[in-house]
């Protein structure tokens, strides 16, 4: 479904990733991990056509979209949700929902907010409520209901997990697994190593913009340099 | 002192006038929001529609409030054009350099109409406008009523727009979180573009209702974009409600300003209320304060 091919990117003249591929393919969950400033947000930015990379390419589905804009990117179903959630915080909670559906599912936008609504009951509860006046859990299920109204194929999910508490961390990985087992392809960024892998079936490991490890989620998990640098084991 | 209902006559003709000051100020406090550019060039492009409004009377003995909407449809292609073409190829994303681009734009345009136009006084002379209504306390005439009316009917209609349609909301997005904007699909510089020419269309709908009352010279610009920075700094940067509020506030202060202190010193009071807020208010009587 994904493939990206010895990208090389970065910003103006830092390159950050140095040849980087992976793949993602359908119905499969794929764990990015790493550290911070490894380049998994310069990978997904990338991606969803944010930056351009140097040299490298990406294909979606056989086609090239290697440095399309985002705008296409959103077209063809690559939806990012992107660390720190970016939502609108000036408008209402519905208004964002509405908002993702902007370039794609928007003929079925109003099927797609009753199907948000009940993977988020707390949604409904705000609907009318300023997104910038939501708590950071809250906050997270919209910008992840804002990406599922445009009914992604691959939902990239950069750092979902982070700043929640524990307890809504487990419920963030209980529901990507639903949303998974709808058939959704995911990647998931994450420095949650542990609970990132028991979720994935397959992992890369990216450290100073290069690819280090990668394979089955079960492998790595045993791998004794990942227990060490990352479980500290 | 002055008796209550030559007061209230200048209260009423003020708030005639404030919600034209209001319209030009939307259009620049629209571009502000979005784009976080002050735009120079806001008042020649006022003065340019006024003169097309001119032009097409004088020569196509169209009467403005007709040509309005025609007027305002090219104001928006040229200030879609104008953002698409000229300030996003030069800003690099930098505020400061737009600043000076629009404030050439605007040099450039004011010596093109100098050269074209003259400095001759044009005015639009309407063959009603002397026919108004009697409000007993005051005489309310045609180009008046139709300013107040048009101003506050379009500015609702762009409240509307704004709040309900899918273009609305991508202007509202891109204000506040362009990253975000773009991870939804917004083509984020068709948004820019489009909330310049919105921005450019409210001065050609101002620029039609002002033609009647205003001469137009290549200089008219100065005096409306002036008065639109002040009432955009009063409503508070930004802001929708705060541009049509502050409008109205500056009319009258204007109007009843000029009672006590004569016509010429009567502007004093403008120049007044914006150093107050600035003081009291730095962010506006509608403005957010910055996170």
């Amino acid at each position: 479904m994904l493939e990206v091919r010895d990208l090389e990117a970065g910003y103006g003249a830092v390159q950050v990733l140095f040849g980087v591929s992976l793949d993602v393919a359908d119905n499969e969950i794929v764990a990015l991990l790493g550290s911070n400033g490894a380049g998994k947000s310069t990978l997904n930015n990338n991606v969803s056509g944010l930056y351009a990379p140097f040299a490298g390419g990406i294909r979606f589905d056989g086609a090239d979209i290697t440095g399309a804009p985002s705008d296409r990117i959103v077209a063809e179903g690559i939806i990012q949700v992107p660390e720190g959630r970016k939502i609108f915080p000036n408008m209402t909670v519905r208004e964002n929902l509405e908002m993702g559906g902007y370039r794609r599912g928007r003929p079925r936008r109003s099927q797609n907010i009753d199907r948000v609504i009940r993977v988020f009951p707390r949604l409904e509860e705000r609907f009318s409520q300023l997104a910038g006046t939501l708590s950071g859990g809250e906050q997270q299920m919209l910008a992840i209901g804002r990406g599922m109204m445009a009914e992604p194929r691959l939902l990239i999910l950069d750092e979902p997990s982070l700043g929640l508490s524990p307890l809504l961390v487990e419920e963030m990985f209980g529901l990507i697994r639903r949303l998974h087992e709808e058939g959704l392809a995911i990647l998931l960024v994450e420095q949650n190593v542990v609970q990132s892998l028991a979720l994935a079936d397959r992992a890369y490991v990216i450290e100073n913009g290069r690819i280090t490890l990668s394979g089955p989620a079960a492998e790595l998990i045993e791998n004794p340099e990942l227990k060490k640098s990352y479980l500290g084991l | 002192m002055y008796d209550f209902s030559i007061i209230l006559a200048s209260v009423i003709n003020g708030t005639m006038t404030g919600a034209v000051y209001a319209l030009v100020a939307l259009g620049l406090t629209l571009i502000y929001g979005v784009l976080h550019i002050i735009n120079f060039a806001h008042g020649s492009m006022l003065m340019v529609a006024m003169y097309a409004a001119f032009f097409l009377f004088a020569a196509g003995g169209i009467d403005p409030y007709v040509a309005l909407p025609l007027v305002a449809a090219l104001a928006f292609a040229f200030g879609y054009a104008l953002q698409r073409s000229v300030i996003s190829k030069t800003s690099h994303g930098r505020d400061e350099i737009i600043l000076l681009v629009t404030l050439g734009i605007s040099i450039v345009i004011e010596n093109a109409a100098l050269f074209f136009f003259t400095s001759n006084e044009r005015l639009v002379t309407l063959p009603y406008d002397i026919e108004g209504i009697d409000l007993g306390v005051t005489f309310l005439v045609v180009p008046q009523l139709a300013a107040f009316g048009a101003s506050l009917v379009i500015t609702f209609l762009l409240w509307l727009f704004m709040a309900r349609t899918d273009t609305g909301k991508a202007i509202r997005a891109v204000a506040k979180e362009r990253l975000g904007a773009r991870l939804v699909g917004i083509n984020v510089d068709h948004i820019f573009a489009i909330s310049f020419g919105i921005g450019t269309a409210c001065v050609g709908a101002a620029a039609c209702l002002l033609v009647p009352t205003f001469p137009v010279t290549p200089q008219i610009g100065y005096v409306f974009v002036l008065i639109a920075f002040t009432v955009v700094v009063l409503g508070g940067m930004g802001s929708f409600v705060g541009a049509l509020i502050g409008g109205l506030i500056i009319g009258i202060a204007e109007s009843v300003g000029g009672l006590f202190f004569g016509e010429t010193l009567g502007k004093i009071s403008i120049s007044l209320i914006f150093i107050l807020v600035l003081l009291f208010r730095p962010t506006g009587l509608f403005g957010q304060r910055l996170r």
